[in-house]
């Protein structure tokens, strides 16, 4: 199938490596993948802001550019999760061939086997969009059988060793916009949940999301913290640094 | 309490001075979700019982106002006398008409967060009579002349110690008293005293039954029981909201409020009230006070099927790292950031906004309220109605502009990534004084992409 690869705006600006494993693990599994020109914003920023009608012209410049795909997929949990709703709110039909990458790779193209290796300690970050907006996983607040997309595609790569968190699957504190509005609670988050992988003595965060990832990477490259961060498709896609 | 756009941030700044009590505050908070976590789950049908609760609420909503006199009709046939409160000031007025006419001067009351909606306890104390606040979290609020910070538990921002040294102040108890037995065994022999004393006694409803007229009252310690069955009026006031159709769907409700709120699997004590016992008098009190404001509102009505169970409170993780009076609202919480826009819009127009939207409230919520839909929902209207500041307006004005135009994105673009290295460096906007951007790449995925091949 074409699938259109989407980069959401602050990847392509400061993460395109992100992109880029996103690109190769597509490609790895014999798909023709076509990232359209004119990409900028999916417009979540706006709408939670409280600005989403600003963010509509966003969805409707996404649905133009993505259209004639057989899939769309992106290596972030919120963008895809604030297209797939507004989609869906407008009727397009698209709204049901967007996928985040973990849940594409899981659900779509039922990988069950992958080269990568990553002998590391890692612990995973379960963002709160992809985890309770997408339903990658079992949120720790629901009563029913526990799991998780992207631990079960992490458990394909080799030496990597996922290390278990006190808090399983609390949130970071990024937030888009609430990360500078309440920029205090937005670092304590950010600090308690940097700690907790810190205590479980992981050398790795990843997540399904760069934008938490940027926030606890900041956090800890400023605290001078040997935690490192990484997005789930580098290492699915056996390129990590 | 700050009736402007960052009140939230601004207390939310105050309270994380102090990182030990924050520290402590949110793992307290934590350790109740986590025993809620623990007694939902050997529920086996928990997540049906969610279900269930929720379509309940639903359909109690839809047709509110025939349950409503469905249960003013039973209840007046068992005896009670209901009364209509169109807002808070009607609420007060009829309470103290009540107590007037049987000439009550002290009042004992068992929780109630509606008589806090409502200022009763001042209106009160201007007109001469007494009350006394029997929850002993609601009492260690009272004495130390504060608000609730947490509707469940409402003094969860004192420490013990804190606790000891303000009865020793106000009850005469030894110094350095730093046992909850202890400390809840001195509340309790005060207490005693007053219940002998107390003229009338004023309640809360959780559940109000409409095939039976009756209503449920759910405390840990007995405190309303105990003050309803000894003084001779007992008025009891509710939401209306509080309705609930049928007897057997106590059964949905009792099993998940206990368990959602404090991991109990049920509150210690469920009180059945019927009908005043011979020569007791007994006065419902149903208020609406904006409620059916909201009930007309089709995005928040859900809103309105909340049974006060904080279970949003204690899974918040600003909640938890913000404490309850960095809310501008009596409700603080996910809950009360979506009842407050209600009220007053301008006022509590920070509340939408102290939320990452993760959606742990409404995952943990016991009636499957979308409190986070909800708080987006919200933002909305409080942007549209100009509540926010202009720097933000034209923020998110330029942002958009940028969007729509790919050419203008993508020079931004290249832009911010030149300054990036000096933002790290010089700490000026919000996200550098704490946080690192990351290095800059050299090309963007989009440069790399056309590039690549070539
Ligand atoms: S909104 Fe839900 S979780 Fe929060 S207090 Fe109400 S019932 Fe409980």
């Amino acid at each position: 199938m074409t699938i259109g690869l989407f980069v959401p705006c602050y990847i392509d600006q400061l993460y395109p490596r992100v992109a880029r494993a996103s690109w190769e693990l597509l490609t790895g599994l014999g798909h023709t993948v076509e990232s359209p020109e004119g990409q900028t914003c999916c417009g979540q920023p706006l709408a939670n802001s409280g600005h989403a009608a600003q963010g509509e012209p966003c969805v409707t410049g996404f649905s133009q550019l993505f259209g004639q795909y057989d899939a769309v997929v992106g290596p972030s949990g919120s963008c895809v999760l604030h297209l797939k709703e507004h989609l869906e709110q407008r009727g397009d039909p698209l709204a049901h061939r967007i996928h985040e990458l973990c849940e594409f790779l899981h659900d779509i193209a039922r990988v069950e086997r992958l080269e990568a290796t990553f002998p590391h300690r890692v612990g995973l970050h379960q963002s709160c969009h992809g985890l309770r907006g997408l339903g990658l996983g079992r949120p720790s607040e629901c009563q029913i059988p526990a799991f998780s997309k992207p631990a079960r595609l992490l458990g394909m790569v080799g030496g990597l060793e996922l290390v278990p968190l006190d808090r399983a699957d609390e949130c970071c504190g990024f937030g888009g916009t609430f990360s500078v509005q309440e920029s205090d609670v937005s670092v304590a988050m950010g600090t308690d949940r940097l700690a907790d992988h810190e205590r479980h003595r992981a050398e790795f965060i990843t997540s399904a999301d760069m934008s938490c990832l940027m926030h606890l990477g900041g956090l800890a490259s400023r605290a001078g913290s040997p935690v490192k961060v990484i997005h789930i498709a580098e290492i699915l896609a056996g390129n990590a640094p | 309490m700050l009736p402007t756009t960052d009140s939230h941030p601004r207390a939310a700044h105050d309270f994380l001075q102090d990182p030990e009590r924050s520290a402590w505050h949110d793992e307290t908070l934590w350790m109740v979700r986590t025993k809620r976590d623990r007694m939902a789950s050997r529920v086996p049908e928990w997540e049906l019982l969610r279900e269930t609760a929720s379509q309940i609420k639903e359909h109690t909503l839809s047709q509110l106002s025939g349950y409503l006199e469905e249960f003013a009709d039973r209840a007046e046939a068992n005896g009670i006398t209901v009364h209509w409160a169109r807002d808070w000031e009607e609420h007060n007025r009829i309470v103290l008409g009540i107590l007037q006419r049987h000439g009550a001067k002290r009042l004992v009351k068992s929780k109630s967060m509606l008589t806090e909606e409502c200022h009763l306890n001042p209106c009160l104390a201007e007109h001469g009579i007494e009350v006394i606040d029997t929850d002993l979290g609601e009492r260690i609020v009272q004495l130390e002349k504060g608000a609730p910070s947490h509707i469940v538990m409402p003094a969860i921002h004192l420490k013990r110690s804190e606790v000891g040294e303000l009865f020793r102040r106000t009850m005469g108890t030894p110094e350095g008293l730093d046992d909850a037995q202890a400390l809840t065994e001195a509340a309790r022999q005060d207490l005693r005293k007053r219940y002998f004393a107390a003229d009338a006694a004023l309640t809360g409803i959780n559940f109000a039954v409409a095939e039976t007229g009756g209503f449920v009252v759910c405390t840990n310690e007995g405190n309303a029981d105990m003050g309803a069955h000894l003084a001779p009026v007992h008025i009891a006031c509710m939401g209306l909201e509080k309705i609930i159709p049928r007897q057997e769907h106590l059964g949905v409700f009792l099993r998940l409020l206990a368990r959602s709120a404090t991991g109990q699997p049920i509150t210690s004590f469920s009180s059945h009230f019927l009908k005043p016992r011979p020569g007791q008098e007994m006065h419902v009190v149903i208020v609406d006070n904006g409620r059916s404001r909201q009930l007309a509102r089709p995005d928040f009505r859900k809103s309105l099927a909340c049974i006060r169970c904080a279970a949003c409170f204690n899974t918040c993780p600003v909640y938890r790292r913000s404490g309850g009076f960095s809310y501008s609202y009596f409700i603080a919480g996910p809950i009360g950031s979506i009842l407050a826009p209600n009220i007053d819009r301008k006022q509590h127009a920070s509340l939408p906004f102290a939320s990452t939207l993760c959606g742990s409230c409404s995952a943990v919520c016991p009636v499957k309220i979308d409190i986070h839909t909800q708080l987006l929902k919200w933002r909305q209207e409080i942007v549209a109605e100009g509540h926010t500041g202009w720097m933000k307006r034209l923020a998110m004005r330029a942002a958009a502009f940028v969007f729509r135009h790919p050419r203008v994105f993508r020079m931004a673009g290249w832009w911010a990534r030149k300054f990036l290295p000096l933002a790290n460096r010089i700490h000026l906007d919000p996200w550098t004084k704490t946080r690192d951007l990351p290095p800059p790449p050299n090309a963007s995925f989009q440069e790399w992409y056309r590039r690549r091949g070539k």
